[in-house]
């Protein structure tokens, strides 16, 4: 009896373990053949494990962004100019509401671009100087991993994009953003304000508009990059190079050399989400 | 079980007790029946199903991007296909056909041919009741009428 008891115990005690690690034994078997057909498969639109994105390690290329803020100061007005051409060409709506506004990129003061730093007996000058801010298309993107349905994704040149098809208005890239670089359509942005005005003055026929309940942020100006043309706000400041975009990958453009050679800083680097725009103070 | 049993036995007793029965006004029924069944059947076995879509084509385009019978029926998978390429893999590769180069894009790539929706979409959309929302984002060509 006594010997009979100890032997149940005993297996009890395996199959116990072994039903705890075999699945994790599989797992780790079967990982590496999931990962494969997921690069082979084409569409990055297929669910993967636990609806949350893979964040690639940059392959190639990773565009990126300097931002000269004392050019933006030294050019009055070209701030908005940007903001303008951004604006009009991704038929971005005009709420004059900040609750609900829509923004893509915007003029903030130094005292909220860089929440981090410190701003104590920091010079006059600096608290006047506007400081563009817009999505850091970030390279470890908090947006990214919290979206559920993938509608925000990284392309393959480290961009970070949204397939507004696919958004579902959870709002979770919002609260994962700690740039706030996103903005909500809280309401239906082809609809008019209280004069009774468009809220968009004029569509771009090229690009789509959004509708109520989507999420937006600056794209990078993906649909421009492929075809070859600048971002709309680097083309916007023109000649200042107040600007200035490119591959961060690529020793050789001008984006590199110039980081090379200018000092620079990021929006809040301590917490680790390896910000793409930098910016010249 | 009894009971069971006894169930089956009332219901069947009571079924064999209506099968000589005739049916009360049988004789407006049943030419009742007909005609009702006829009306509704009517496009059916007529042909004349209303009056059919007829989508307007666009002047100047010999061919599409695929032959005409994928399009009716598929051409809204071409376009999801379309879009996760172009969207997610960055994939804007246009299509030649001829001699004629096309976007993959419902706004810059269709449209550009049907210049209507109303004329082109809308057609088949209304007469078999579908609603895309393609348009509450995408901004249609504006209509020349
Ligand atoms: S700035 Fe915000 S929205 Fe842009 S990539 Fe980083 S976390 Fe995402
Ligand atoms: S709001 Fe849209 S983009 Fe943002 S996390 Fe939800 S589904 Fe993704
Ligand atoms: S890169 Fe393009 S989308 Fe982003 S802020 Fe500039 S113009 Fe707007």
């Amino acid at each position: 009896m006594d010997k009979k008891r100890r032997d149940f115990l005993k297996i009890a005690g395996l199959s116990a373990i072994a039903g705890v690690a075999a699945p994790t034994a599989l797992n780790t078997l079967f990982k590496g053949e999931v990962i494969a057909s997921d690069h082979g498969g084409g569409h990055g639109a297929e669910p993967q494990g636990q609806g949350h994105a893979k964040i690639e390690v940059p392959t190639g290329k990773r565009f990126g962004m300097v931002i000269d803020v004392n050019k933006f100061h030294r050019y009055e007005g070209l701030a908005e100019k940007c903001t303008n051409a951004c604006h009009s060409i991704h038929n971005v709506p005009k709420f004059t509401d900040p609750k609900v506004e829509l923004k893509w990129i915007w003029k903030e003061p130094y005292e909220h671009a860089f929440t981090e730093h410190s701003h104590y007996k920091k010079n006059d000058e600096l608290h006047n100087m506007p400081f563009m801010v817009m999505c850091n298309h970030c390279d470890a993107a908090p947006c990214v991993r919290v979206c559920p349905t993938q509608a925000t994704f990284k392309n393959k040149d480290g961009m970070v994009l949204m397939d507004f098809h696919r958004c579902i208005g959870c709002r979770f890239c919002m609260a994962a953003c700690p740039y706030g670089s996103r903005s909500f359509n809280w309401s239906d942005p082809r609809g008019k304000d209280k004069d009774g005005k468009p809220l968009i003055a004029k569509e771009n026929t090229k690009f789509p508009t959004r509708t109520r309940g989507v999420v937006e942020k600056c794209n990078f100006c993906a649909e421009r990059i492929a075809v070859g043309q600048e971002p709309a706000c680097v083309e916007a400041c023109g000649a200042t190079k107040a600007m200035i975009f490119g591959d961060l990958n690529d020793a050789h453009s001008e984006i590199s050399q110039v980081l090379k050679k200018q000092y620079t800083i990021q929006r809040k680097p301590a917490l680790g989400t390896k910000p793409s725009v930098f910016y010249i103070i | 079980m009894v009971k069971k049993r006894e169930n089956q036995d009332f219901v069947l007793s009571l079924l064999q007790e209506r099968k000589g029965d005739a049916m009360y006004d049988g004789g407006k029924i049943i030419p009742g029946l007909v005609i009702f069944v006829g009306l509704m059947t009517y496009p059916i076995w007529s042909g004349n199903a209303g009056t059919t879509p007829k989508p307007v084509k666009p002047t100047g385009h010999e061919k599409c991007v695929k032959h005409k019978e994928f399009m009716r029926t598929s051409h809204m998978v071409l376009l999801n296909e379309w879009r996760d390429e172009v969207v997610r893999d960055g994939n804007r590769e246009q299509i030649h056909i001829g001699d004629k180069v096309y976007d993959k894009s419902l706004q810059n790539g269709c449209m550009h041919c049907h210049t209507s929706k109303k004329k082109f979409c809308d057609e088949c959309h209304n007469y078999t009741a579908v609603k895309p929302y393609c348009w509450e984002c995408h901004i249609q060509p504006k209509e020349t009428i």
